[in-house]
């Protein structure tokens, strides 16, 4: 939206018209006009906005498994369920190799990053369509919306990372000082997830079947992505190419902080990081320069 | 409290949508990107229509303003405009001051969620910060009156709890610059009349309210200003009761519009030389004339009986006036110029039609859509309420309601007996 704020404008204590000629006008606290082109990200109205923020994330959190049986169980049985399948089909039938860990405890781990940034990915991309009724109806900065996906998938993962700790435990796998770069690796996983999301959303407003491809897309990530084996079982002259999936780097990097597996070359982590970034802010400016038609296409 | 500090202005503010040729807009991907390629260099066609067209007038500091005008004048997209849904295309808006909209009651609530989860969301959405609601959580909840039911989720709710309880959140925000569309069409009367109430305390604190109604009575009795929107133009603006006249005025005119006479039925020996009402537009309530005239197109003589039809725009027949009833007949012989006078009922308001007939055993003439006439839309009750209230029913009653009367009849407020 284009608007222009002014900040502590004195629009109200503006003193009283004298001898009924009208008051010289103030400055405005806020000025509506057309724009194009790409907008700033406004950083500072976001930070206004942060209960809002907050209270949509809740919301989502509590939604999620109101009126299901089993509840917040699901958070934790989806990725075993999932760890189960690719422990039976890659470790047990495939024997691929899992760098002597349990390959229920070597996929656990990656589906557990994996799901994190699939989780935010597909929920930002539908934010818009599933709040239309609130995009059309009231003003609040409509990166609130996406961005406050994020949230869910973050209580997801930490609610995960206990469970693989107690399972870390129980096959005594010892933990390595990796494993306090996790967070950077988390937050470059989301900020990856969160910029292509807000580009799909953006799209998605106007183009409806951007919500029928992902989930093909989102599916042939993953098999792309070291998830549910390692990058070991690609072969040596391959390695480089599919390092050019920047998921990869991250996923291996998270894989080594929380089972200690052999750490992923540095130039895939760096290369890994400066996608991410990349893909934030340029999904951001995506969103916000589609974002004033977003009222009139939903 | 100073009334000469502008609120907001609007200059030159316009606001075109691009309607795509025939039925054809691409909405999937696949059809944009064939479109892409086929003319790569094409501007997307089309044509444009202006929901909005060079609107400027500035609104000072504790005016209640009623935005009034027929649907598709552009009432909605100024409010949008005005509350950053939507951008304009030109023309500008400055606000000197905080803006709450409230476009729709209950935006963003969720059935699964209760009450008390409920506010906090549909408070931040509407722009509270948490404190903000923390402090007036109680407030809220006992304006709503929904105490009990704070920790069931609002699924469970009757309709009027959950209007109320939304109301109630809205009520308490307290923006400079409030914006309010047709929030007044829901929920109970007695709600209502203490969201009004409440509005009205607003706007005494020097608070600024842009109200949109269809409800003329609505608007006259809460705004002190108003802005008649005509087709995404400003036709009027100023003392809400001027404005009001000007709309009423342009309703009649645009009504008065030629009947398209159609092909008559019947054996046609009699004719109706002219069917009209005196006015083309009326108050609910007030007297209809009809004056109508009868000429012999050929040999006839006797009497035929004239009979009117009276039919909404929904096609449904509203009253069936036939002379017979009241003892008139036309006389092939000695015609005259008649007048029927239409006391009752009160009609909604809306557009009507009348179908007028001379009959005997078999139609002599049928004189279909004879007249045209507008009913105006404000309600002859004495409390403005909302759309819902009166939405129901063919006609308009002219009631009223006691408490403690006897229930025998003879109580003194109750109407005269039916005149025999």
């Amino acid at each position: 939206m284009s608007v222009e704020s002014v900040e502590d404008a004195p629009a109200l204590s503006t003193p009283a018209a004298v001898g009924g000629a009208p008051a010289p006008a103030p400055r405005p606290w806020l000025v509506i006009r057309p724009r194009s082109g790409w907008a700033a990200l406004d950083l500072r109205e976001l930070w206004r906005y942060r209960d809002l923020l907050l209270t949509l994330a809740a919301r989502d959190v509590k939604l999620r498994y109101r009126q299901t049986l089993l509840g917040a169980a699901w958070v934790v049985l989806q990725p075993l369920l999932g760890a189960g399948i690719f422990a039976f089909v890659f470790g047990l039938v495939a024997k691929l190799p899992s760098e002597g860990l349990p390959y229920f405890v070597f996929a656990y781990a990656g589906l557990t990053a994996w799901t994190a940034f699939q989780t935010t990915f597909a929920k930002a991309s539908g934010c818009l369509l599933q709040n239309a009724n609130l995009v059309s109806k009231v003003y609040f900065p409509r990166l609130v919306l996406p961005l406050s996906t994020a949230f869910g998938a973050a209580l997801d993962f930490v609610i995960a990372l206990a469970v693989l700790a107690g399972m870390l435990a129980a096959f005594r796998v010892p933990l390595t000082p990796a494993v306090l770069l996790l967070p950077v690796w988390f937050v470059l996983l989301m900020l990856a997830a969160l910029g292509l999301g807000l580009a799909a959303a953006a799209l998605s407003a106007r183009y409806r079947d951007v919500q029928y491809i992902l989930p093909v897309l989102l599916q042939l990530a993953m098999y792309a992505s070291p998830v549910a084996y390692g990058v070991e079982v690609v072969p040596e002259a391959w390695r480089t190419l599919y390092q050019l999936n920047p998921l990869a780097g991250l996923l291996e990097a998270c894989r080594w902080s929380l089972l200690g597996t052999s750490a992923p070359p540095a130039f895939a982590v760096a290369y890994s990081a400066a996608v991410a970034g990349i893909t934030f802010v340029g999904g951001a400016l995506v969103f916000r320069r589609a974002e004033r038609r977003f009222a009139d296409v939903l | 409290m100073s009334s000469s500090e502008i609120a907001l202005s609007v200059r030159g503010l316009a606001k075109s949508y691009r309607i795509a040729e025939g039925r054809r807009r691409t909405t999937t991907l696949g059809e944009a990107l064939v479109g892409r390629l086929r003319r790569p260099f094409a501007r997307a066609r089309g044509e444009t229509f202006w929901a909005l067209d060079d609107v400027s007038f500035d609104v000072r500091r504790g005016d209640v303003v009623g935005i009034i005008g027929r649907n598709g004048a552009g009432k909605s997209t100024l409010l949008k405009i005005i509350s950053r849904i939507t951008e304009p295309t030109r023309g500008e808006v400055a606000l000197y001051g905080r803006v709450g909209s409230l476009l729709e009651v209950g935006t963003g609530f969720h059935a699964e969620l209760t009450g008390r989860e409920n506010i906090y969301l549909n408070g931040s959405i509407l722009g509270m910060r948490r404190a903000e609601i923390v402090r007036r959580f109680d407030e809220i909840v006992a304006f709503a009156g929904v105490e009990r039911f704070l920790d069931t989720p609002v699924k469970h709710y009757s309709s009027g709890m959950y209007v109320r309880l939304a109301f109630a959140v809205a009520a308490h925000l307290e923006p400079e610059i409030l914006i309010i569309d047709e929030v007044l069409a829901v929920g109970d009367t007695g709600f209502q009349k203490r969201c009004l109430a409440k509005m009205g305390e607003v706007a005494q604190q020097g608070r600024t309210i842009l109200f949109v109604s269809h409800q003329l009575s609505a608007v006259a009795g809460l705004c002190n200003k108003s802005i008649f929107l005509e087709a995404g133009k400003l036709r009027s603006t100023g003392p809400v009761h001027e404005v009001i006249h000007d709309y009423v005025e342009s309703l009649s005119r645009q009504e008065g519009e030629s009947p398209h006479k159609v092909r008559r039925a019947g054996s046609g020996e009699l004719r109706f030389a002219a069917a009209a009402t005196d006015k083309q537009a009326y108050k609910p309530g007030e007297l209809i004339h009809l004056d109508f005239e009868v000429t012999r197109a050929r040999s006839f003589h006797g009497k035929v009986a004239a009979s009117f039809l009276v039919v909404s725009e929904r096609e449904e027949t509203v009253l069936h006036l036939d002379g017979r009833l009241v003892g008139h007949w036309v006389d092939a012989d000695r015609l005259r110029p008649a007048r029927m006078t239409i006391r009752g009922p009160w009609l909604k308001p809306g557009r009507y039609r009348v179908d007028a007939y001379l009959t005997t055993h078999a139609i002599i003439d049928k004189y279909e859509a004879a007249a045209f006439f507008t009913v105006l839309p404000i309600l002859p009750y004495p409390y403005p309420t909302n759309d819902e209230a009166g939405m129901y029913g063919t006609v308009l009653a002219d009631f009223e309601v006691n408490e403690g009367a006897p229930c025998n009849g003879t109580s003194q407020t109750s109407r005269e007996a039916i005149a025999p």
